[in-house]
């Protein structure tokens, strides 16, 4: 059985492509209303790990606890009702292409609930306008949008049936640092008021220090250890050493910009 | 008791709605219902709506109950949430902040007006689409002079290559598709001529028909299902993936690496396959005569040379070379049209396989008029 405080837990997942074994033994815990943050160096199965939990790779061995549920022995019905409470942001967003902004909004309500027209109007208006869109954009084809937009619309369809865990694969690569920045506070706002719990994949250090509770680092096939921002600051290992404290994050550190 | 619900209790016009359990998108229908139907009495004052039995609510829980108490307002009736929690609290602090009620969102024009912008916008499309292929001609033949001046443009490689995946490759497909169009019209024939007893000329309706329109057009409608669409996808998706950009960038001109290549390919390769068609349907008319008119093979070949004159052969592979300029450029045009997404990888190469089979025979029937206008 999963603990209390645990929203998802991976105990000794295996995954293999072929010969490829991406992932070994590997064990995480997400504990419920937090941002975790998962790195790893380019080709370390980050986004595998995250398309095992959501049950689109098969695991070789291992075990997936989520909402409750056992994901790897899921009932159709189960699957239905777990794919209710998690909404997930791909990178370039996934909208269907062939339908506007609203309409993929509207596809995943409709899909799971009888409501008027109006009020399915109203509600789409509703999560559009949360994440920061134009109310003009909902006409719009993914297509006629921008990067950041499109991400934007992304996060609104992840958030239509006002799931509990959300999942941000990173979510803000390609944004410039003015809509990078927006796009954490969003996700802290939204984390915040809907008590959300968001596991997000993210090569962006000023995201990692911004907004998330804990971070797990993904090397050698499994996670090697998740722990608040502080601890991996000071943590015994040469790649996470190289990636907090080289070139590239010295700035950070220099200005502290936590919230 | 469901697990969400509204319960009312009216004293004086003074209605007090209590509301309980799962407020959340699952039941939002039921709950729209039924506080509609608390609210439907006339003559309120004040309207108090009780939150405290919520167990859970949603932003479209809170959603409802914010524009019930917005609309209550508008109608000048006094309105207020009461033993909203925190998080509640919260929850309608955001929906107040970006909802907006469906009389005030920008709304969609009517359906007939739609029709008629649908009509226009496409109009448009088209007239836009015919020029852009005028111009993409242009764009061919200017290229072609240019390799013609400057031979060593010419990619040598790359068209042996097309011409193994157009030519070659196509074949098995056309050769068998060829030769049972030869074995259906040699049966059809066989039968009717029988009861004449002009088995003979059943050479003449199959090397007629074959030489003169069958090989030509089957082939030509395999090559563009097959190669034309092939150049639209691959162009295209290079295309999505800023290939054609990265190309121009390093000096390289898409319309000589991709399109001449293709065209010059097909140019070759199409006359020659349809040869080969017009061989297999004669192989397939000839196999039929012999088994149902014992009409051997050798009496067939001395029919043919005596009826059949070499301006039939010529009539069918007179056609081939435009055939096939005109396949590879609407494949090679689709291609080059492709807007930035995938969704028009498809749309472009069906457009491209349609119009170019379409094309294929409006120019076959002004060919076939022209033909017989002068009795070639």
């Amino acid at each position: 059985m999963m603990s209390q405080d645990n929203i998802i837990e991976v105990k000794n997942l295996k995954t293999q492509f072929g010969d490829v074994v991406v992932h070994d033994g590997l064990n995480l815990e997400v504990r419920r209303g937090e941002v975790l943050g998962i790195v790893g160096g380019s080709g370390s199965g980050k986004s595998v790990l995250l398309r095992s939990i959501l049950g689109l790779i098969q695991p070789k061995a291992g075990e997936i606890h989520a909402l409750g549920y056992e994901l790897n022995k899921l009932s159709a019905e189960d699957h239905l009702q777990i794919a209710q409470q998690w909404g997930v942001l791909f990178q370039d967003g996934a909208l269907f292409s062939a339908l506007t902004v609203a309409q993929n909004i509207h596809v995943v309500i409709k899909e799971y609930c009888k409501i008027s027209a109006a009020l399915l109007d109203e509600l789409t208006a509703i999560k559009i306008k949360m994440v920061g869109l134009p109310i003009e954009a909902s006409d719009k084809l993914p297509s006629e949008l921008s990067g950041g937009m499109r991400k934007r619309a992304g996060l609104a369809r992840a958030l239509a049936l006002d799931p509990k865990i959300v999942f941000l694969d990173e979510p803000t690569a390609g944004l410039d640092p003015i809509g990078a920045a927006a796009l954490d506070e969003l996700i802290v706002q939204l984390q915040k008021t809907l008590g959300l719990t968001v596991v997000m994949i993210t090569h962006d250090l000023d995201s990692l220090y911004a907004i998330t509770d804990r971070i797990a680092v993904v090397a050698d096939k499994k996670i090697i250890v998740t722990a608040p921002l502080d601890e991996l600051l000071d943590y015994p290992d040469p790649w996470i050493q190289d990636y907090f404290h080289g070139p590239r994050a010295r700035q950070i550190n220099t200005n502290d910009s936590r919230h | 008791m469901s697990q969400a619900w509204v319960t009312h209790s009216n004293k004086n016009h003074h209605l007090v709605i209590t509301v309980g359990g799962e407020w959340l998108l699952k039941h939002i229908n039921q709950l729209e219902n039924d506080l509609a139907a608390a609210l439907s009495l006339s003559n309120l004052n004040t309207v108090i709506i009780d939150c405290s039995e919520l167990e859970r609510l949603d932003t479209s829980g809170a959603w409802l109950l914010h524009r019930t108490l917005l609309s209550l307002v508008e109608k000048g009736i006094q309105c207020t949430l009461e033993n909203t929690s925190t998080n509640d609290r919260a929850l309608l602090d955001i929906v107040q902040k970006y909802g907006t009620q469906d009389q005030d969102l920008p709304k969609h024009r009517s359906q007939l007006l739609d029709i008629v912008a649908f009509i226009g916008q496409h109009a448009l499309i088209f007239l836009k689409e015919a020029l852009a292929l005028i111009a993409f001609v242009g764009h061919t033949i200017d290229v072609l002079i240019s390799v013609v001046r400057r031979p060593k443009l010419l990619r040598v490689t790359s068209t042996l290559y097309q011409m193994e995946m157009v030519g070659v490759r196509a074949l098995p497909i056309v050769g068998l598709t060829s030769f049972l169009i030869g074995v259906v019209i040699a049966y059809q024939g066989a039968t009717l001529l029988k009861q004449f007893g002009a088995n003979i000329y059943i050479v003449d309706l199959v090397s007629v028909s074959i030489l003169r329109e069958l090989g030509i057009i089957l082939t030509a409608i395999i090559v563009a299902g097959r190669s034309g669409s092939a150049f639209a996808a691959q162009i295209g998706s290079m295309k999505v993936n800023e290939e054609l950009d990265a190309m121009q960038t390093i000096g390289l001109s898409p319309m000589i690496v991709l399109l001449i290549p293709r065209l010059l390919a097909l140019l070759l390769t199409l006359p020659l396959l349809v040869f080969f068609a017009d061989m297999m349907g004669l192989c397939g008319g000839a196999l039929v005569s012999w088994l149902t008119l014992d009409i051997n093979p050798i009496l067939f070949i001395q029919r043919l040379q005596t009826s059949v004159s070499t301006a039939t052969l010529l009539v069918g592979l007179i056609k081939a070379p435009v055939f096939a300029v005109l396949i590879a450029i609407v494949g090679c045009f689709s291609g080059f049209h492709v807007s930035d997404n995938a969704q028009s990888v498809g749309a472009r190469t069906t457009s491209a396989v349609v119009l170019s089979i379409f094309l294929v025979i409006i120019v076959d029937a002004i060919f076939s008029v022209f033909f017989s206008k002068i009795d070639f």
